[in-house]
């Protein structure tokens, strides 16, 4: 069984950590960073194709993650490929065992590297789940049966900062109806949307992970405050991180209290954490975290 | 309405490099509609090619260009001007072009880019609102179409992208469509209908290009 599955069941707070597959071929550093954290983490989370820029595929990282002996989340979007494919990608991680897949719309093909490439969007992240979910049952979408049936642990994600938050709860529906497991937030940094979303979704049958993103500078923070849908850092925080002489210390540590204070308050079941590129940091917030 | 926007002249200069005697048509529709292929544009056009040194032969605002017997009988009026040209520019849009490219035995050059189907807000300003899909799902979104108006024609709801303001995460000065047909269905009292699953479209009702003829479809048609 997954270990993240496993890990929920137990009713243990769960942790992942997001990984991008590098640009290019060299996996060193993407290496360096799975040793060290490897054993903290319940698994590796790798985008695809993540901001829609070219990169090495989500399946080929996790197979090098899973020879790591970490337990791989395999990301997949609907953007760049049909259905096709999708299911294809999807059979393929069964046969190495990749369990854990997380089912996402995916960022516009304008916003990356080549904005010119024609944007697919055959299946949503509802479609993707309702895809794996057929595959499980031993059939593809078309109802063909399959040689050999592949066993996933479904999850997807969700923006509690949004207006009208509803019309993100109606979604949130479907993708349980449609086999998600698990859902991952979109960074958060005040405990009062994390309340009311809480609220919000307590009867949905599913597990939550809060997304963290450890600020790296307050400029960091005013930037992602102007330019990200869904997220808001807290004035006190940009506070926090001007008057700090490490800035990168504090965002650890401003990271691991607040996954601390989720985990007290029992606000989410987990914590899924994005460290874009910094991996290596993810033990100490977990320190700060006391996990 | 089919929505066009004028080419380039320069482009069309490209088409016309080995032509010297031409012949413009434009449509009476929606490129009259559009300004780009109404009578002002067509002799615009044509003083224009004159001073780059076409004969221009003769022009027709053919009524409309996309209708294909009309098109045939209005090009009758013209034969004289046809067997002489060694082109004919259309500032129709590329239904009107093909329809006439069909009819003529010269190349026949777009003067128009077919840009979309639109609604007429007031002149000169347009929307688009179709794609044409096929499988029209206006019926549960409150009549705001999630094919052409998402940026990325999501049937199951938003993505998580939309800005503080309701705008889309792909072009910001477009509303987010799945926050506008969310507020039109609460208004319908109709929010039930985002609960449903939709199923991912069907593409292979999309293989072009597609016919339909009525006199299939009904046996009584006098068509
Ligand atoms: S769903 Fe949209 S694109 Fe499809 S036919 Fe209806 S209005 Fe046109
Ligand atoms: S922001 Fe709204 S309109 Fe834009 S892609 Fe996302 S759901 Fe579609």
């Amino acid at each position: 069984m997954s270990l993240l599955k496993e890990a929920f069941e137990k009713g243990e707070f769960a942790v992942t950590a997001e990984m991008a597959p590098p640009k290019g071929i060299d996996f060193t550093h993407l290496i360096e960073c799975a040793k060290a954290i490897k054993g903290r983490v319940h698994g590796v989370n790798v985008t695809d194709f993540q901001s829609a820029t070219l990169k090495a595929t989500s399946l080929a990282t996790c197979r090098i993650l899973q020879e790591q002996g970490l337990e791989p989340v395999l990301q997949i979007t609907g953007r760049d490929r049909n259905r096709i494919a999708i299911q294809g990608e999807l059979l393929s991680a069964g046969v190495f065992g990749i369990e854990n897949v997380l089912a996402l719309t995916g960022d516009h093909t304008t916003v990356g590297d080549h904005p010119g490439a024609m944007p697919v969007y055959d299946l949503d992240s509802v479609g993707i789940l309702q895809a794996a979910s057929a595959l499980m049952g031993g059939k593809d979408m078309s109802g063909n049966e399959l040689a050999g049936t592949p066993k996933y642990f479904l999850g997807a994600c969700v923006t509690p900062r949004y207006d009208p938050v509803e019309l993100q709860v109606l979604k949130m529906k479907k993708k349980i109806k449609a086999g998600a497991r698990f859902f991952q937030t979109q960074a958060v940094y005040d405990m009062e949307t994390l309340r009311n979303f809480r609220e919000l979704t307590k009867n949905l049958d599913a597990k939550l992970m809060v997304g963290i993103v450890p600020l790296k500078s307050a400029g960091m923070a005013k930037y992602m405050n102007n330019n990200v849908p869904g997220i808001f850092v807290p004035d006190e925080l940009i506070e926090r991180l001007k008057a700090a002489e490490d800035k990168v210390k504090e965002g650890i540590k401003i990271a691991g209290e607040f996954i601390k204070a989720v985990r007290e308050e029992g606000l989410c079941d987990g914590a899924h954490i994005m460290a874009i590129g910094a991996e290596e940091n993810v033990p100490a917030i977990l320190d700060e975290a006391g996990l | 309405m089919v929505i066009s926007e004028k080419k380039p002249f320069e482009e069309i200069l490209e088409y016309l490099k080995d032509a010297k005697k031409v012949v413009i048509l434009g449509c009476s529709l929606c490129a009259t509609v559009c300004r780009v292929g109404g009578e002002p544009e067509v002799l615009e056009m044509k003083k224009k090619l004159e001073e780059n040194g076409k004969q221009v032969l003769g022009y027709k605002i053919l009524d409309p260009a996309c209708n294909y017997m009309q098109v045939r009988k209005d090009l009758k009026g013209l034969k004289q001007e046809l067997s002489e040209a060694d082109a004919v520019i259309s500032l129709a849009c590329g239904d009107g072009t093909q329809t006439i490219a069909k009819l003529t035995d010269i190349p026949a050059y777009p003067g128009n880019n077919t840009m979309f189907i639109g609604e007429v807000e007031r002149v000169g300003q347009y929307e688009e609102v179709c794609l044409a899909c096929g499988n029209c799902q206006l019926g549960w979104t409150g009549g705001i179409c999630p094919v052409t108006k998402c940026s990325k024609g999501l049937l199951n709801g938003p993505c998580g992208g939309a800005t503080k303001d309701g705008k889309c995460e792909v072009k910001p000065e477009h509303d987010c469509a799945w926050i506008q047909i969310y507020e039109k269905l609460k208004k319908l009292n109709k929010l039930d209908n985002l609960e449903v699953i939709r199923e991912p479209r069907n593409y292979a009702i999309n293989v072009h290009p597609n016919r339909i003829d009525l006199k299939d479809v009904c046996n009584k048609c006098t068509l």
